[in-house]
Formats: structure tokens, sequence, C-alpha cells
């Protein structure tokens, strides 16, 4: 690296001060790394293509939000996709591909990375409320060649009410736009949709459009179970496809 | 200073600083353990009093043993170095090693044996993977490079790392960290983001030992008495650096309350997965090829006996992979509902990215010009070169699946599996076994390794369960993208989703037999770095040209 002194200074020898200045160092690996990400993620917040205009979409109820939370702790994101790719087959075999606007209020998202088991973007509704319960507590009495992990202590855990209601007021302060009637009525909401006979059932479904009330679970008390498919039951039904302008959002 | 009168000894600045922040810590756990709404979140509560409470009296104690003078930073004109602390990331970069690669291989089986989930909470795979990745990333890789980068400044800086008690802070303060994130996972508190699972309060501490690693790494390198910082510092330095930007980007949250371990990620829905994917490929840019690449830089030249093949390409492979890097995050998300202006940002770099990764691989491997023999005698050598090929081989296969017609079929599938294994079993895995089977010798000043035979036995055992690892994954991969998009010839989807997993049972067989192999050659490590730190007959017992020289 001996350099005589008259020779004209090349690129490499500019170089030195990354070499010799600990701050020239730094600062040069923290605006290399800025670029990329910021390139990349800030339009996505103001780019008002990023997320579709859709019909229908809606925070969670509360139940589902439970059932939401049990999904995320058990990891089902490990196997379960809930993104569904504008592919043929897989709008043939699972329904209309994902929009952005689906997972508009999920903090965090689920798309998942891994098909070990089918994507679950659309399976509200696909099967009956027995079905889930019964697969998730034993898959292979169910699908005998399933290698699903079974579930069956969540049909006898009770739902831990108070953190439901915890968790509501942090997803309001993330940006979920639950209303002061939603959050004052929480627990009461998230009691009444596994309970048809309870009196506030109709109230549910009107602060929570297209919110299915059931005793998901077939027992009593108010479980995980009832909690997890009550959310497995929504996935994918609340856009209305058929006032979906699939033109009008071409990104 | 050395000549003035007799000194107190007297409790210094930072052992009180220190000590006071563990009774503080100590109090404020106690307070949350005492208002807990979860009995996990109470465990946790007790660990991290528990562990200030020994950290605070480690503090204390350690006051009380030393003498006047706290360690030299120089004896006899030579850099007094401070190798405790590196000695124990290296122990636990084995420990944690095996366990990660054991819990791994018992989540393969699970694919294959469903009925080892024992359908039970902490026991079901959807709670074991996120412990086996954890682990391994950020146990086992974490603390390799940990051990290696605090050894390696030392030595091209010819100094004594930074800090007294903060390298020791880093070491054990990471490792608690780890504690709490693993045994996190098995009791269901996670945030639910892939390689981001652990929660608030773990990330706010990592973020905090995080910090004191870059004091102690620039205070470092700001003290070193060599006229230049060496590469492999710069690729440490990139690594430190960016993997605090990631982490404090990707881990913003709202605690749902500080009696709680929940929170709610402050992204959603199309911004999160961005976000969590400039996280995630970064993790894999930063954490798990700059720092490593420091490895190659420091060791691979080092075993060698070689400079380092091009110092001009090793600049150009520097800047290259840390302002390449960041932008490949979108190729985890074709044809999702991220816009397709930032998936094709993600497949455009990353295609470009594997031209800087085939430099460093290059510069790696033509480091050993002039000593290719030198593979033939010694199986520590060979196996950081083979793992720089194993670096090549997934660099290339990186950007061909995140070309989108073939991320059409790879996505969701074993081959993205495969891939990550591919590198981080042959690439990091390799990289790290030759950083590890160098230092410990140098570490408890032993000539050699206890037994190469053993070397060459755990290089070809795990080499055979890397092939079999990979091409399991391959094939099944490959195999159900393909049947998911077979159509009969009445239009129609050939194969029910469930007889595509039916299908793959063989290949998950042969992949957790790979697996096996792999975890009885870390094994056979193991053994060979016990028996070569505690043998008398391989201590080198002169002092002086006891270390191997500076780079």
């Amino acid at each position: 690296m001996a350099d005589t002194s008259n020779a004209p200074k090349s690129m490499w020898d500019k170089h030195k001060i990354f070499e010799t200045n600990v701050v020239a160092l730094i600062l040069g690996c923290l605006v290399m790394v800025s670029i990329g990400g910021l390139v990349e993620i800030a339009p996505l917040f103001y780019l008002k293509s990023t997320i579709e205009k859709v019909e229908g979409m809606r925070p969670y109820s509360p139940l589902e939000l439970a059932g939401r939370r049990i999904y995320v702790r058990e990891g089902c994101y490990n196997c379960h996709s809930q993104m569904i790719r504008p592919l043929r087959d897989e709008v043939e075999r699972y329904g209309h591909y994902s929009l952005a606007a689906e997972s508009m209020y999920d903090h965090p998202f689920q798309w998942g990375s891994k098909r070990t088991g089918p994507d679950l973007a659309r399976v509200g509704g696909k099967y009956s409320d027995e079905w889930q319960r019964a697969h998730l507590a034993q898959p292979r009495a169910v699908v005998p060649q399933s290698i699903m992990p079974g579930y069956p202590f969540l049909e006898k855990t009770e739902l831990n009410l108070g953190n439901v209601v915890l968790e509501m007021k942090a997803q309001r302060m993330a940006g979920v736009p639950y209303s002061d009637e939603q959050m004052t009525n929480a627990l009461a909401d998230l009691k009444a949709q596994a309970d048809p006979d309870d009196k506030g059932a109709d109230a549910v479904a009107k602060r929570y459009p297209k919110a299915q009330v059931r005793n998901f679970d077939g027992n009593a008390k108010l479980t995980e179970a009832d909690a997890l498919i009550a959310y497995l039951q929504v996935l994918g039904t609340l856009v209305d496809f058929k006032l979906y302008d699939e033109k009008a959002n071409r990104r | 200073m050395a000549q003035t009168a007799p000194v107190q000894k007297s409790l210094k600045a930072n052992e009180a600083a220190l000590g006071g922040f563990f009774a503080v810590f100590a109090l404020l756990w106690l307070y949350i353990a005492s208002g807990s709404t979860e009995p996990e979140y109470t465990f946790h509560a007790v660990l991290f009093v528990l562990g200030s409470l020994v950290a605070c009296l480690a503090v204390f104690k350690r006051y009380a043993a030393r003498t006047v003078q706290v360690e030299p930073q120089e004896i006899n004109g030579l850099p007094n170095y401070n190798l405790g602390p590196i000695k124990v990331a290296a122990v636990m970069a084995m420990f944690w090693g095996i366990a990660g690669f054991l819990v791994g291989d018992l989540a393969a089986w699970q694919l294959a044996v469903p009925a080892l989930n024992f359908d039970l909470p902490w026991t079901n795979f959807g709670r074991l993977r996120p412990l086996h990745t954890s682990a391994v990333i950020f146990a086992f890789g974490g603390n390799v490079l940990l051990a290696t980068s605090l050894y390696v400044v030392q030595r091209t800086c010819r100094a004594r790392l930074a800090g007294d008690l903060a390298p020791w802070f880093v070491v054990l303060g990471y490792n608690f960290f780890i504690l709490v994130a693993g045994t996190g996972y098995l009791l269901g508190i996670t945030q639910g983001k892939e390689y981001a699972e652990p929660e608030w309060y773990a990330d706010l501490w990592l973020t905090v030992v995080w910090v004191v690693y870059l004091l102690v790494f620039v205070g470092t390198l700001i003290k070193r008495k060599e006229p230049h910082i060496y590469v492999a510092n710069w690729f440490t330095l990139s690594m430190i650096l960016t993997i605090a930007m990631l982490h404090l980007g990707n881990n913003l949250t709202v605690p749902v309350s500080i009696f709680s371990p929940r929170s709610v990620t402050v992204w959603s829905g199309v911004q999160d997965a961005m976000f969590q994917w400039w996280y995630g490929h970064n993790a894999v840019g930063f954490f798990l090829t700059a720092g490593f690449l420091a490895i190659m830089y420091y060791f691979v030249p080092k075993r060698a006996n070689r400079p380092v093949y091009s110092y001009r390409l090793s600049i150009i492979h520097f800047w290259a992979l840390v302002f390449l890097y960041i932008w490949a995050g979108p190729h985890h998300l074709h044809y999702t509902a991220l816009p397709d202006w930032a998936q094709t940002l993600g497949m455009t770099f990353s295609v470009i990215l594997w031209m800087p990764s085939w430099g460093g691989m290059i510069n790696g491997l033509m480091t050993l010009a002039g000593a290719w023999d030198k593979l033939r005698t010694d199986p520590v050598l060979r196996m950081m070169v083979v793992s720089v090929a194993f670096y090549g081989m997934s660099t290339f296969e990186g950007p061909l699946m995140s070309i989108k017609a073939v991320n059409s079929l790879s996505h969701y599938t074993d081959w993205t599996v495969g891939h990550v294994h591919s590198g981080a079993l042959g690439w990091v895995g390799y990289v790290s076994f030759g950083a590890l089977y160098c230092l410990i010798p140098w570490l408890w000043n032993k000539r050699e390794l206890y037994s190469a035979r053993l070397v060459n036995w755990h290089f070809w055992v795990s080499t055979i369960g890397i092939v079999l690892y990979v091409s399991a994954m391959w094939v099944s991969g490959i195999m159900q993208g393909l049947m998911w998009r077979a159509y009969t010839s009445l239009g129609y989807l050939e194969y029910s989703f469930v007889e595509t997993v039916d299908a793959m049972n063989p290949y998950y067989i042969i992949r957790a037999i790979g697996g096996l192999l792999f975890v009885a050659g870390s094994l056979i490590m193991a053994y060979n770095l016990w028996k070569t730190a505690t043998s008398d007959a391989l201590a080198i017992r002169q002092s002086g040209a006891a270390a191997p020289a500076a780079a």
C-alpha cells in the first residue's frame, strides 16, 4: 500500500477516511443502510393506492380479537398463511386473492410465510363450528393424514376476560378505530357473542356487522376455543366482493 | 500515576452505578411481579428479580475480591486482552447451539410423526419452531458473534476491550435476554412476528444490552493502537448498527400494560408486512451474513496464514453488501397484497445482490491461493472453506428464488426451508464451528485441539446431514409447489391440500435424519472442545509468544 507522494490520489486512497475514522465509518454505514428502507417503506404510508377502497372491513369484535390473540400465541402463523396470491390455482383453491385492506386492522399482520397447512385467509364459513372444534381438539380424528398438533386444552381453558379489554385499549392506541361505544361495551359484547341467548346478542351484531353470534364450542363456559373459532369463522368474510371495484384499485 | 502513595481501595463509579442500577431494577420487577395479570409473566418478573440480585451481588463480590488496581490496559508493553467474557460467550454458543439444533430436530420429527406434539401447549410445533429459530440464530449465532467480534476487535486494534464491567454486562445480559425470550415462547408469550417474537419487555432489555455492545465495540476501536480499522471490524460495526435500527423499527409496540406481557404492534397489515421483512431479511443480511463475514475475514486468513486475497475487493464487497441488502426484503412478499412496485424493487436488488455476495466468496476462497494443500491436512480450515462455498451456493439460490416466476413456485413451500438451512447449517454453522475450533485453544492457552480426527468426524457426519436435509427439502418443496398447481385434463385442481401433505412424509423423515446427524456432529465438537479446554497436556507452558499475533 506504499504510496508515492506525488502520485495522483486515487479513489482507493480516499477510502482511507473510513479505515481510520470511526465516526466516518459509522456515518457511512448509517447512510448506506437507511436508503433502501426509506424508499421502500415510507411511501406505503402516504401512497393512497397502498390500501384498496373496500366495503365491509371493520375492527375485530372483542371475542374475535381474543381468538386472534390465541392464534398468535400458539404460533399458527408458523404453518398457515393468510395471504392468497392472485394465481389461478390459489384463487380456485382458497377464493378471491387477498387485499391489503383485509388486514388493515391486523396488529401484527399474520400473512405467514409457509404453508405446512392450508391458507386460512378465507377459512371463515368453510367449515362448521363443530368441525373446527373437533379438528382443533384432535385433527386426525377429522382429517386422518393431517400433521397438525392437537389443541384439546383450548376448550378446557376459560378465556381471560380482563386481558381482552386491556388489549382493545392498546389496539385503539395503535390506531384501530374502535368507537367509544364499542369500548364501553367491550366486556358485554365479548360474553354475548358466544351466547345467542344473551340479551346483548343483537347489539353485538349491530356494533360489529356480520359478527356471528353462536356458542362456538358447544359448551356453556366461555373458553379459548370459543374465541379461536369465532376468529377463524370471520376470516375473509368481511369484504363485500360484489361491491369491490378491481379496476379502480389497480396498483 | 502508578507511583502515588498507597491508595485506599474504593468503589469506583461504574461499580457503584451498575450495582445500584441492578438494585433498583430488582425492586422495579418485584413491583411488576406483584401486579402481574398472568402467571407466565410473574415467572418472568421473578427471573428479572433474581437475575438483578445475582448481578448486583456479583458486582460487589468482584469489588471485594479485586486488588486496589483494576485490570491494567497493558502488561510489559503488551495489550492485556480481556478474555473472560469471551470465554463465557464461547461456552454459551456451544450450549445454545446444541439446544437449538436439538429443538429443531424435534420439530422436524413432529412434522413426520405428529404424535410427538403431545397435544400440550408448551410442546406443540407452533411454539417450538420459534424456539428453534431464535435459539440457533440469536442464542447460538449471537454468542458466536459476541465471542468472535470481541476477540477480533481486541486483536486487530491491539487494545484491551473498552469498559471494565461493560463487556461482562453485554455477554451476561445478552444471555439473560435469550433465557427470557426462550422460556417466553414455551409459555406462549410472543409478538407473532417471525424471528422477532420476544415481547416488549424482552425487546427493551435487548436494546439496552445492544447499545452497551455498540459502546464497547466502538470504544475499543477508538483506543486502537493500529492505524487502520481492520475489515472484519467494518462488517461487525455495520451489523451492530443495522441490527439496532431493524430491532427498533420492527418492534415498536404499545404494551397492553406494564403488568401484562402482551403488546400491540404499532404497524398493521401491509405496512407491518413490509417492516417485518425489512427486518427479517436483514436479520439474515446483517446478523447472519455481515457478522459472520467478519469471522471469515479474520479467521480464514489467520488459519491459512495468508493475507486476505484482495483488499480492494473487500472494500467493494463491504459497501455494496451493506447498501444492497436492505432493499431485498420485499422478495418475501411476492404476489402478496404488497404493491407491485415494492415487489419489483425487492426482486431487482435481490438479483443485484448476487454480485457482492460472490465477490465476498471469491475473496474468502482465494485467500487460500498458494495454501490449498492445507485443505487436506487441516480439517478446521476445510470446514471454514466449505462454509464459504455454502455461502456462495445459498447466495446464488437466494437471488434465483427472489425472481417472481420462481418464487410463485417456491414460496410457502419447503424449498424456502431448505434454502435457509443450506445457508444456516452450511455457511453460518460451519464458519462458526471453524471459528470456535480456532478460538478455544487460543482462549484457554492450548497448543492445539485435543483431536483433529474428531474434527474430521464432525465435518463428515454433519456434511452428510446437511446434504440429506437440503436435498430432501428441495424435493419436497418443489414437489409440493407443483402439486398445488397441478390440474387434471378436465381443468380441475388435481390434488386436495392434504394429499400434498401426505406426499411429503418420506422427505420429512429424511430431513429429520439429516438434522439428527448435524446434532451428532455438534456433540462430537462439544466433546472435542471440552477435552481441549481441560487438557493439561496441551497447555502452553511458557508465557510470551503464546497467542498468535495480530492480523
